[in-house]
């Protein structure tokens, strides 16, 4: 069904092409329709930042979870880093989308488990292991790029492995990850928009209902990048704002 | 009754290292008495730092023994038993400088706050920064940063204190100011082993330099005799280079 909606999306945006005007009543905030359309539309911000944030999330901790095996000193450890990080890492999110929302729960089925997943979870899901294998690789290239001197240095003032990581490696580290996890999270709330086809009310998925019933794709998914835009530069100006904070802390406490 | 010979600071016995195929270390032997300063030197790649990071525990060796007051490196021994002084001062950049004189003491060695504090300020004052306790390391001069460094070893009290070319990473003007401090360190008995090319510290300090070449300990003597009259050629050919200039 929901690909349905897709592609009559895809045909009609072709239609509109040849059509050569505009209509951007549909979305005039200043008609009544308009209004409705545009209210309709901006109404998928809550969903998209919803599902972009718990994915997010999921994504920091997994990410976690999969980058310490990448420091220990047991090859296999590292290997199942490897092997994680490059596997799904090479998975398009579409294909992966699908697996998890559809081919979950015939998984667990054939298990003897009843698991239903809904198109939320699904696409948390499938948002936050994809995004993992990037943020395992920003945990790791932070902590690696504090120079081996720091361990040294705690390490002759007597602290142990743990005491270094704790208050001398992942406090310098955090400071060069959190730019680059705040790029990732704009990555997610752009890649959210896939939700959209497993059904997701979420920004995509309304401007998909919307062109169906009104036939003005040009227009509607303009208004669509637009939200996007608002949506990415808000968080992108929070990250420099994070940036500037943590490097004027770096200079002078 | 004759005193018991003491327990030497260090002992290194037959000591040999290799990375991979290649010989870093050739049957070190070396004997540190407490109290004692020795100053090693030699040209680049002859293994001295390897020498003072083996002694520190950041090296493993594959033959011999090292000893540090008395136990040995596999042995569990007192957290910062051996301090360390690092020619890129690694100090901690995202504390203060407090903070860093106080991160050992309070961690490895439980101490109270108010305590680690009061003895982080009193080790400032003997390096003779006192007034520099809230800043963080990127604000400080590298002569004021390595002093930092120098003291944030002596809070944990070490039984030996390493330097590995201290005053290497600094402009000419501030050598002296951590010179005079380590100079300070050596008259009150600190025992010590300088990695360093400062021969007129060493004249004034060591007990014992030690001339190291491909590995090996090739001479060692008081700095007068070995400064005045090396015994071995490549010795010679050393200090005739660093003297030139
Ligand atoms: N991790 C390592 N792996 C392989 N070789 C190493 C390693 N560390 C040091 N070496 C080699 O061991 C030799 C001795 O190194 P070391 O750093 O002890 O010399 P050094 O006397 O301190 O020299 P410098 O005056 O340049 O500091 C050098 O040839 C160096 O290239
Ligand atoms: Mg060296």
């Amino acid at each position: 069904m929901s690909r349905v909606f897709g592609i009559v999306a895809l045909l009609a945006l072709a239609g509109c092409a040849s059509s050569q005007n505009w209509g951007w009543y549909v979305i005039d905030p200043r008609t009544p329709n308009g209004w409705t359309n545009v209210r309709f539309l901006v109404g998928g911000m809550g969903a998209t930042i919803l599902l972009s944030v718990v994915a997010a999330v999921l994504s920091m901790a997994l990410g976690l979870l999969v980058a310490l095996p990448g420091f220990s000193a047991h090859r296999p450890l590292r290997l199942l880093n490897r092997g994680y990080v490059e596997f799904v890492r090479a998975i398009p999110l579409l294909p992966m989308l699908f697996w998890v929302f559809y081919g979950l729960p015939i998984v667990f089925r054939s298990m003897g488990l009843s698991v239903q997943i809904d198109p939320f979870w699904g696409a948390v899901l499938t948002l936050a292991i994809s995004d993992s294998a990037f943020t395992a690789e920003i945990y790791r290239s932070g902590i690696q790029s504090i120079g081996r001197g720091q361990s040294e240095a705690a390490q002759t003032v007597g602290l142990t492995h743990w005491q270094t990581m704790r208050h001398v490696v992942l406090p310098q580290a955090v400071r060069r990850i959190l730019p680059p996890l705040g790029n990732q999270f704009i990555y997610i709330v752009k890649m959210s928009s896939f939700a959209s086809v497993i059904g997701m009310q979420e920004l995509t998925r309304r401007a998909n209902e919307l062109v169906v019933t009104e036939y003005r794709p040009l227009e509607i998914y303009t208004l669509l990048i637009f939200e996007y835009l608002v949506l990415v530069l808000v968080i992108s100006s929070a990250v420099r704002w994070l940036e500037r904070r943590m490097g004027a802390d770096e200079r002078n406490g | 009754m004759p005193d018991a010979p003491p327990v030497p600071a260090i002992e290194m016995a037959g000591v040999n290292k290799w990375y991979g195929d290649f010989h870093v270390l050739k049957d070190i032997s070396l004997r540190v008495a407490p109290g004692e300063r020795v100053v090693i030197c030699g040209p680049s790649g002859s293994g001295k730092s390897t020498v003072v990071r083996c002694i520190a525990r950041l090296e493993t060796h594959q033959k011999g023994v090292i000893r540090v007051a008395g136990h040995g490196l596999a042995e569990a021994a007192p957290a910062g038993e051996v301090g360390m002084v690092f020619q890129q001062f690694n100090l901690f950049p995202h504390l203060t400088v407090l903070q860093n004189l106080t991160l050992g003491p309070i961690r490895a060695r439980g101490m109270a706050r108010a305590e680690a504090e009061a003895r982080a300020h009193r080790y400032l004052a003997r390096v003779r920064i006192p007034e520099q306790a809230d800043k963080r390391p990127g604000q400080l001069s590298g002569g004021q940063q390595q002093r930092v460094a120098i003291a944030r070893s002596l809070c944990m009290e070490p039984k030996v204190l390493l330097f590995d070319e201290p005053t290497s990473a600094l402009d000419p003007e501030m050598i002296a100011e951590v010179l005079d401090v380590m100079i300070e360190l050596a008259e009150e008995g600190m025992t010590m082993v300088v990695v360093t090319h400062e021969m007129g510290f060493a004249r004034r300090v060591a007990d014992q330099v030690v001339f190291m070449d491909g590995g090996e300990i090739v001479e060692r003597g008081a700095p007068a005799e070995l400064f005045e009259a090396p015994k071995t050629a490549r010795c010679r050919d050393f200090l005739s280079r660093i003297l030139r200039h």
